[in-house]
């Protein structure tokens, strides 16, 4: 080391503050638990409160979501199935190019084209979500989807579902690479041994033991999808109808908190309550998918050594 | 074959396995080029949509970047607008969010890397920051909007948004300085401690200086992170019409990410022009801090050997 200052004798008194040190450092790792304790009792509360104004029969029940537009209607099922169908989406385009790349990346690149490569799919992991958001309404839609589909809509789940695609392509691709890289040399020295080609030996033997990391990848990629806000916001749209078709515009879940925090909505109203509500339906969701990718990494990791 | 004896029986594959084996070699092969093939359309789809979102960003966005629009404030004359009150509520709140979030960050990682005993609870923390990560940004908004807006009376201002932005990089600061901490090698620690330091003093003479140059990284790629957030700052209040450089207790502040979305929500194609300068100028930012990353990084690690 470049220090070469004499260390303070240890007296009584350093020993306290070395307690004390350590008393503060806890603290600081407790911050994350208090979050964690904080946002739930928030949102649960605030959630109850909405209960008491409607119910959670129709909350969770109720086809119809009008929070703004008299009579007011709170069924939630219109954000969730948009959410949902704009995480399918994205998930749909998000996997084949992330699982591809990271294939590409474990198994064929070579070490040069890897650091060239590698950090700019990383890149598109960096970019601000609403940038993705102002690529779709701008580029994407007219520019392509139109073209395509001449039927389209300026705001659509379509185009929504494809910028977040894209979005979380370089998660699947890195996590997956990372699984597919800690499959141990052995087994496919082995495969090759046996006179299997290299595609023979990526799907027949690195696919299925890198599954779990894999799969993990994917459903973190879906939470990551179902949380996404500013891109959906600008690309999906803020109208909140029930539909599969994925030409319409469609409002998500994290998409209605943003408008009804945009316009003035007093505290304590219906509406406002009604966002606490959204959320904590939100976090629950995310936070079963983040568990279940936790858990499978955790039940189904081969190990190796 | 001629060499081996007659006597020795060819081996024969079980019936199972001819079935399954595929003997026709240049099909094999030929299937391995098309996925090769799949693979590298694959991640030539990735870069090309990054080419494109660039190319479609500076064409439309050049044009109306000059020095008046980047000292200028916004205006309803998309022409005359301008982003200055946005840089600077950006620069504030990501310094002040990297500020709060540095020494709690870094007390944290070196914590669970250094003096955590092995315990369930010890565990706890762990998975309960790395879950923390996961959870969307926009509820961390609406927590932040329940408790430092609401509850704690800060109101909409830009602490508030600094604030909520430290919890939301909160836990990535942990994790990256929890694996700085760890990649010192511990001859370093053993090092300290026969020299009759106390853990703390190990830890603030050993393992900080070594683990400097990653924990500084990770604090400004968390900064990048945070200026390029926007759907928690809605929730605690960033407004988007701001003409006047930030405070941070009082009134009203505006960000990058969030003048852009004011922008890009109009219809008018002037003002999807200017959002496109805005982005362009949120880019050139998280470029300049991402820079700023790899040359501290250098620099730190510059005398460090071991």
């Amino acid at each position: 080391m470049a220090t070469t200052r004499p260390l303070p004798p240890l007296t009584r008194r350093r020993a306290g503050s070395e307690r004390s040190i350590e008393a503060f450092l806890f603290m600081a790792a407790a911050v994350g638990v208090l979050t964690t304790i904080g946002i739930i009792v928030v949102l649960g509360y605030e959630t109850l409160q909405f209960f008491t104004k409607v119910s959670p029969v129709e909350f969770f029940t109720g086809t119809v979501w009008s929070a703004s537009i008299k009579p007011y209607q709170f069924g939630v099922v219109p954000l969730v199935v948009s959410t949902l169908m704009v995480a399918a989406i994205a998930l749909v385009i998000g996997i084949p190019l992330g699982l591809l790349s990271a294939i590409y990346l474990a198994e064929y690149a070579t070490p040069r084209v890897r650091t060239l490569v590698k950090p700019i799919l990383e890149l598109i992991a960096g970019i601000p979500t609403i940038v993705l958001g102002f690529f779709a309404i701008n580029f994407l839609t007219p520019n392509i989807l139109k073209a395509l589909i001449p039927s389209i809509g300026g705001f659509s789940a379509l185009s929504a579902g494809i910028v977040v695609g894209i979005l979380v392509t370089p998660l699947i691709a890195s996590l997956s690479e990372d699984a597919m890289r800690s499959v141990p040399r052995g087994l496919r020295e082995g495969a090759f041994a046996m006179g299997a080609t290299r595609f023979e030996v990526i799907r027949k033997i690195i696919l299925p033991a890198a599954l779990s990391g894999i799969m993990a990848s994917i459903i973190l990629a879906m939470s990551r999808a179902v949380g996404e806000t500013m891109a959906v916001v600008l690309a999906a749209g803020t109208n909140p109808n029930l539909t599969l078709n994925p030409l319409e515009s469609v409002q998500t879940m994290t998409a209605f908190i943003v408008q009804i925090s945009l316009g003035d909505t007093p505290a304590d109203s219906i509406q406002f309550y009604s966002l606490f509500a959204v959320a904590a339906l939100l976090f629950a969701m995310t936070l079963v998918l983040n568990l279940l990718s936790d858990w499978i990494v955790r039940r189904f990791r081969n190990a190796y050594d | 074959m001629t060499a081996l004896p007659s006597s020795v029986p060819t081996p024969q594959p079980s019936a199972a396995t001819a079935a399954r084996f595929e003997p026709d070699l240049a099909r094999r092969k030929l299937a391995g080029t098309l996925f090769l093939g799949a693979a590298i359309f694959a991640i030539g789809i990735a870069l090309l949509v990054l080419v494109l979102l660039l190319w479609d960003v500076f064409t439309r966005g050049l044009p109306y970047l000059d020095w008046d629009f980047i000292t200028g404030v916004p205006s309803r004359r998309p022409a005359n607008a301008g982003v200055w009150p946005a840089i600077l509520g950006s620069l504030y709140i990501g310094v002040i969010t990297a500020v709060i979030t540095f020494p709690i960050g870094v007390a944290a990682a070196l914590y669970l890397e250094e003096y955590a005993p092995r315990s369930r609870f010890t565990r706890l923390l762990r998975t309960n920051i790395s879950n923390l990560a996961g959870v969307p940004s926009i509820i961390y908004g609406v927590f932040g909007l329940a408790l430092f807006v609401r509850a704690l009376s800060l109101g909409y201002t830009l602490i508030s948004g600094a604030l909520t932005l430290s919890l939301l990089i909160l836990p990535v600061v942990i994790i990256a300085s929890m694996e700085a901490v760890r990649a010192v090698p511990d001859s370093q620690r053993e090092g300290a401690y026969a020299l009759g330091a106390t853990r703390w003093q190990m830890v603030r003479q050993a393992v900080l200086p070594a683990a400097a140059p990653g924990i500084m990284t990770g604090i400004i790629l968390s900064m990048a992170r945070a200026i390029g957030e926007t759907a928690p700052l809605i929730l605690v209040g960033a407004v988007t019409f701001v003409t006047y450089p930030p405070n941070p207790v009082q009134g009203g502040y505006t960000v990058l990410p969030i003048q852009i979305f004011q922008w890009a929500s109009r219809p008018q194609e002037a003002f999807q022009a200017i959002a496109a300068s805005a982005i362009i100028v949120l880019l050139v930012l998280l470029l300049i801090l991402n820079m700023l990353a790899l040359y501290l990084r250098a620099r730190l690690s510059r005398h460090l050997q071991w």
